[in-house]
């Protein structure tokens, strides 16, 4: 990993005089801790700023560049870049950097919405799984496995398919896209975190402040969010993390095959869509949409990077 | 290698593919509107096909029955007719497969002659410039998806330089070494599309098992025998690090598939990606349906294969 | 003098770290005669396992690095070597036996194979040969059904069965040094004794010196015709083993065999076992002085001030301190 912690000292290293430096050191809360690791991973602090510069400019973006997304304007269709219009416009001359910071929030909230989704089923699941064992355990971890081996694109088109326009009737185009896309892609990511949770539980149940909370007679539900969970936090965000990435991409991926968003809400999948048949006389259409995709999710997996080298050091992968 | 963990994973293999028959049937059960019904009454659709329709599917018995019966007939080979191509849905799919299982077949090929000397050399040399670039190329390729690579490769080798096909044609009427080197042609953009991406992942996996494995002892012990890095490296540590390696590449399948699907629609490869594509576009409930199947059937076949080959590869999982 | 066999002459070990340069080894003088067993003892920290990995050259560098020294082979400097020249003497000429005979050998490869290994490699054996060699060693280690066992992996052997295995690997090509690495300490206590028999009887046969590394006193008094005590990176006494122990003059060594466990006198007396108080200093920012000044009731104003140099006090029995 680039910037992270060199190689400690090799096994044949003697192991006294480490345990004595490393008591020599300062003592730091484990959050300074965990800032303090993040910091020296330069690319996941750039990738910080690069993704909280993309929020800001689809939050507040479109406040700035006033110009209207859907301004239809043949005389101008399909021009690279100028300065009236800094990304091109598409085919009916509407400005593509409009279109882009506004779709921009649809794709980063279905990203983080999917990941809150994921999340919380997981969590859920594996809390579950951990306090229960026994068959109740077994069927769940029976299901995550299931859902791993899912073949997760051709599922999520079926949803859709078949989906599509009962949600569409019931919360209009937008609303019911969005929940639909947020909820099966949320859906179809919940198990790694589920794992996790659920190991951490098996791994900290009999540990003593959880023991001693339970003779205390606190109940199994507070066992769980007061003393499990915050313990499993680490782990979970850096999966939550990369989650945010892979929604990503599947809302792309999903709009970029035709069967995502409708052409007016102009995520940076469904640009992409209608830019690749302009690919040839039109290729500035693609690259920035393109480029918006790719900028996000590398970021976040670098911050990902980032955050596992911060507060989940003992996995590598 | 014992025999009796082969046949536990295959017994192994039939719940999981009934698991994954009961979700895609619960997902067409839920959808509003029987979308089979739908074709039973739609007006286009000559009364006698309906009717037989309807009894086939059985569309007024309780759900658990019509899930059987639904199953019988999947495994009968009985997926129903595509309204749209005029013939057998499992004949179909058994027509495009082989274009798809090709195309996945070459790309892990790349992927695997990429990244696996990669891995291993960014892994020798940890913290050093070539593990620092590696390491970052490797996530630049898994942080761009599929489809802006497949364009962007469109833009430069179809576009700027007119070197390659962007249309991947099945009907190519030459013959011997001009058919194969046409074939080669229209392949590239796709197979390194989806081997890229794959092999950045790859890298990663490599990397992380075998620095997992050279910190071990029997590297050291190997080390003192004088038998060379080279030596020690592939038959000590690459040999072992693979045994993780297997098993990680087993589970990123489903999203190969779904980067396949992508890539067959993006050069319009005639595979079973492109067809899931067309068949929901145009309203094919049962290609849509026996193409999903497959894929999940696939999906399970290759966590079998590599079941195996992990068992093939670690002497110690015939005891447990 | 005669040549010795090996020849350690101020080697430096330092290993580079997030916390600053860990001199593991620290300006070591170690001498090995041909078929000489040489006790290395200290205790764990000291850099008794980093000299022997040193030898061989089995250091990863980075982050460790060899900031002085040289390691005479039969009169050879070892450090400037090249790798393929190095690999010549590796298990050839000088060979080794780990502490953790569950994980020095590789999972994957049967016990045969990774015995053959070596023999294909420096006697340019077939597979065949090999394997035939293979079995008669695991034979002169008592392996019971060598023929059959030969074929069999790693984990179907026991920790002593295992160890046996990497010390017939060592002795495949009849090494003039086998350097053994605190080799009975992951074993249980039976089995322990009986590997050092092994040891014993495998000496007689080849007639190899060895370096046995331990921290266990009592291994060195059966074992071994000369002692090394090592402290914090840098060897504190030298001497012939009867001399070490009837008359040790540091008082590191004193505290080392004051704290042999004695059942005939815990049993009789009700002794307290005695432990030397304090643990090794950090060898990050070593203390000026000797090294050993801060947990030894001796010390003086003087031991705090300069490392006292290595002084012979009877043939052959060197001390590094000042009383």
């Amino acid at each position: 990993m680039p910037g992270s912690t060199p190689a400690s000292l090799s096994a044949e290293a003697p192991a006294v005089p480490a345990a004595a430096a490393a008591a020599k050191k300062p003592r730091f809360s484990p959050g300074l801790e965990a800032w303090r690791r993040f910091r020296r991973h330069k690319l996941a602090v750039a990738s910080a700023v690069i993704l909280l510069g993309m929020i800001l400019a689809v939050a507040f973006g479109p406040l700035v560049w006033r110009v209207p997304i859907n301004e239809i304007d043949f005389a101008a269709k399909l021009e690279g870049p100028t300065l009236a219009h800094p990304f091109g416009t598409d085919d009916l001359g509407q400005d593509v950097l409009a279109r882009l910071l506004y779709g921009g929030r649809i794709s980063l909230s279905v990203g983080l919405c999917a990941m809150l989704v994921a999340a919380f089923v997981g969590v859920l699941v594996g809390a579950l799984a951990g306090m229960s064992r026994g068959t109740v355990d077994a069927i769940l971890m029976w299901l995550a496995d299931l859902f791993l081996s899912l073949p997760q694109l051709p599922l999520l088109l079926l949803v859709i398919y078949l989906f599509r326009d009962a949600l569409k009737s019931a919360f209009g185009p937008e609303g019911g896209v969005f929940i639909m896309i947020v909820i099966v892609i949320g859906g179809l990511r919940w198990m790694p975190v589920a794992r996790l949770v659920r190991a951490q539980i098996l791994s900290l149940r009999e540990k003593e402040f959880v023991e001693a909370a339970r003779a205390l007679g606190a109940s199994k539900m507070r066992q769980v969010v007061r003393h499990i969970l915050p313990n499993a936090l680490g782990p979970v965000i850096v999966a939550g993390t990369i989650d945010v990435a892979a929604a990503i991409i599947a809302e792309s991926t999903l709009s970029f095959l035709g069967l995502g968003f409708p052409p007016d809400i102009p995520t940076w999948g469904r640009v992409l869509f209608d830019a690749k048949d302009y690919l040839d006389i039109a290729p500035h259409w693609a690259m920035f949409p393109g480029a918006a995709i790719f900028l996000a999710v590398l970021s976040i997996n670098f911050i990902g990077d980032g955050l596992r080298d911060a507060l989940d050091p003992r996995r590598v992968l | 290698m014992s025999r009796q963990y082969l046949i536990r994973r295959l017994l192994i293999a039939i719940p999981s593919l009934l698991g994954i028959s009961l979700v895609l049937y619960s997902v067409l059960a839920l959808a509003p509107g029987d979308p089979f019904g739908e074709l039973a009454t739609n007006p286009a659709i000559p009364p006698e096909v309906a009717a037989a329709l309807r009894a086939k599917f059985g569309l007024d018995d309780p759900v658990w029955s019509r899930y059987l019966h639904w199953l019988t007939a999947m495994f009968q080979g009985d997926w129903g007719f595509s309204f749209v191509s005029r013939m057998n849905v499992d004949t179909l799919i058994l027509q495009r497969l082989p274009t798809t299982l090709i195309v996945i077949g070459a790309a892990q090929l790349l992927a695997i002659v990429v990244a696996l000397p990669i891995g291993v050399l960014a892994a020798t040399r940890p913290y050093s410039v070539f593990d620092q670039i590696a390491n970052t190329l490797a996530f630049i390729g898994f942080s761009l998806p599929t489809f802006f690579t497949g364009l962007l490769l469109i833009l430069l080798f179809s576009i700027k330089l007119d070197w390659l096909p962007f249309v991947f044609r099945d009907d190519i009427t030459a013959t011997g070494l001009q058919w194969l080197w046409e074939e080669t042609k229209q392949s590239i953009m796709p197979v390194m599309v989806l081997g890229l991406f794959q092999g950045a992942s790859l890298v990663r996996f490599v990397r992380s098992a075998v620095l997992d494995v050279v910190r071990l002892d029997y590297v050291t012990t190997a080390r003192s025998k004088g038998i060379g890095e080279r030596k020690v490296v592939v038959r000590h540590v690459v040999r072992t690090a693979l045994i993780p390696v297997v098993t990680l590449v087993a589970l990123q399948m489903p999203i190969v598939f779904g980067g396949a699907i992508v890539t067959e629609q993006i050069f319009r490869i005639p595979g079973i990606g492109s067809l899931l594509i067309s068949s929901i576009l145009a309203n094919d409930t049962p290609v849509v349906m026996g193409v999903t199947f497959v894929f999940a059937c696939l999906v399970v076949l290759f966590n079998l294969i590599a079941d195996f080959l992990y068992a093939w590869l670690d002497p110690r999982i015939a005891f447990r | 003098m005669v040549e010795a066999l090996l020849d350690i002459r101020d080697l430096k070990t330092w290993f580079a770290t997030e916390d600053g340069l860990v001199r593991a080894v620290d300006g070591v003088d170690l001498r090995i005669n041909r078929s000489e067993t040489v006790g290395v003892v200290g205790e764990s920290g000291c850099g008794k396992t980093v000299t022997a990995r040193s030898v061989l050259k089995l250091i990863d560098m980075p982050p460790g690095r060899f900031a002085g020294g040289q390691i005479l082979w039969q009169g050879r400097d070892l450090i400037p070597l090249q790798a393929a020249e190095m690999d010549k003497i590796r298990s050839k000429e000088i060979a080794i036996v780990f502490q953790e005979p569950m994980t020095s050998l590789n999972p994957v490869y049967t016990v045969g194979d990774q015995i053959a290994e070596v023999l294909r490699e420096h006697e340019k054996l077939t597979r065949r040969q090999a394997i035939e060699r293979a079995v008669e060693m695991l034979a002169l280690v008592n392996i019971p059904n060598p023929k059959m066992r030969v074929h069999d992996y790693p984990h179907q052997f026991s920790g002593g069965m295992r160890q046996r295995v990497m010390i017939a690997m060592a002795l495949s090509c009849r090494p003039k040094l086998l350097i053994a690495d605190e080799p009975t300490t992951a074993l249980d206590v039976t089995i322990q004794a009986q590997i050092l028999e092994l040891m014993q009887e495998m000496k007689e046969k080849f007639g190899m010196a060895i370096m046995l590394i331990t921290h266990a006193m009592g291994v060195v008094a059966e074992t071994c015709q000369r002692v090394v005590v090592m402290y914090a990176g840098k060897v504190v006494e030298e001497a012939p083993v009867e001399a070490l122990f009837g008359d040790p003059r540091h008082p590191y060594t004193q505290g080392l065999i004051r704290s042999i466990p004695r059942v005939d006198r815990a049993a009789v007396h009700k002794e307290r076992l005695e432990a030397i108080p304090g643990t090794v200093p950090s060898l990050l920012t070593p203390p000026p002085g000797c090294r050993f000044a801060q947990r030894c009731r001796f010390a003086k104003d003087v031991c705090t001030q300069a490392i006292p140099p290595l002084k012979e006090v009877s043939a052959g029995h060197f001390v590094r301190c000042v009383l």
